[in-house]
């Protein structure tokens, strides 16, 4: 039997209904994605927000290192021509 | 693209997102007067029986909190709770507009005597541990929705309102319980051993949900129509969990009088020496 101190650290993303994308909002335990899912609902969904719950286990989920802060996005910060802002974007294109 | 994860989540300019968006009123545009041809008071009285059911039900499972296995669950089972609260609040006053009387929700549950509560005793029984828990909530929304499908087709536009917000929520419940009683029953040695204990404890208080009171059948629905439902929903979940179904004789009417008839066990009158406590204590204050 799993121990309840060890149920694993699930990371919790819920679509509203306006949303096109899921948006990370908290996390929660449980024993496992099944219950995940449900203790979403339950816990980040009461107040009509959600549309569409996505939960995967936290140890699943790669991170960049802060310590590597600076190499790693330190170089884009100078590079202005990256950003799409030198042309104008017509009106009627939805979700710029 | 936002400051904060609930912006996202929620409607376009609505600051309030901690108060819930997109709420409706589940009464809103019903007509409240009672229908020609309806007794008030016998649809004040199965009113009360619905209502109290609910009540006193939410009353247990809010003895759960702070006391849950597991902080998830415990606000699954506080929501699960507050789901059934409004359900009674809704059917209390109703059963005050019904009757004449005009009394409001907070007078039928706070000031009545335990002989005018009308819920079913298995609602009343505290909870024992959490397996005899989860089988009681299996037990009452796989009955309540059975009758909640059937209540949306109530003579009574109120009623019938009540019964289709209900749907949803019991709908909900029965899931959880229903999780949580294959999660325990097909788990280990001492789970499923615990398991099966709190569905045999719970047994004896389901025979009552069928027999009823005239009133019912009068008005609402008979509850013998549910058995059918009720025991193909626990037959699929209890093979699911490997649970033997329990033979526990039903428990003892006095003189054919039980919970419809405002006869109870004795746990009830500690129950709403707590759930009444407050509001005795300081009459007509609001909150």
């Amino acid at each position: 039997m799993t121990a309840r101190s060890n149920w694993p650290l699930y990371e919790v993303f819920v679509r509203g209904k306006r949303g096109l994308n899921h948006v990370h909002v908290g996390s929660l335990h449980a024993a496992d994605e099944e219950m995940a899912v449900r203790h979403a609902r339950d816990l980040y969904t009461r107040r009509n927000e959600g549309v569409s719950i996505w939960v995967v286990k936290a140890a699943d989920i790669t991170a960049s290192s802060p310590d590597e802060k600076d190499p790693f996005f330190a170089p884009s910060g100078d590079k202005v021509y990256r950003h799409p802002t030198f042309y104008d974007i017509p009106d009627d294109v939805p979700h710029m | 693209m936002f400051d904060n994860a609930y912006e996202a989540l929620t409607e376009e300019g609505d600051a309030r997102w901690a108060f819930g968006t997109g709420f409706a009123d589940p009464l809103s545009g019903v007509d409240t007067t009672v229908p020609s041809g309806v007794d008030g008071a016998e649809l004040a009285a199965y009113c009360l029986m619905l209502g109290d059911d609910a009540l006193i039900m939410s009353h247990r499972l809010q003895e759960w909190c702070t006391r849950a296995p597991e902080l998830e669950d415990e606000v699954a089972i506080a929501n699960i709770g507050l789901d059934l609260l409004g359900q009674a609040r809704l059917l209390l006053a109703r059963a005050g507009k019904a009757d004449g009387t005009d009394r409001g929700e907070d007078e039928f549950a706070f000031l009545r005597t335990e002989q005018a509560f009308r819920n079913v005793r298995l609602v009343e029984v505290g909870n024992a541990d959490f397996a005899f828990s989860m089988a009681r909530l299996l037990v009452f929304a796989t009955w309540r929705l059975a009758l909640l499908q059937r209540l949306v087709d109530s003579v009574d536009p109120v009623l019938a309102a009540i019964a289709a917000k209900g749907v949803k929520e019991v709908a909900y419940h029965r899931d959880y319980a229903a999780r949580w009683v294959v999660r325990l029953g097909d788990g280990t040695e001492l789970s499923h051993q615990r398991m099966q204990n709190g569905l045999t404890a719970v047994w004896p208080y389901v025979g009552e949900l069928f027999t009823g009171h005239p009133v019912e059948s009068r008005i609402g629905v008979d509850p013998a129509e549910l058995r059918a439902e009720f025991d193909a929903v626990l037959a699929q979940v209890l093979t699911a969990a490997t649970l033997q179904l329990p033979e526990t004789p039903a428990l003892a009417t006095v003189l054919g009088r039980s919970g419809r008839d405002g006869v109870h066990t004795e746990e009830m009158g500690y129950l709403l020496a707590e759930l009444q406590s407050v509001a005795r204590a300081h009459p007509d204050a609001t909150w």
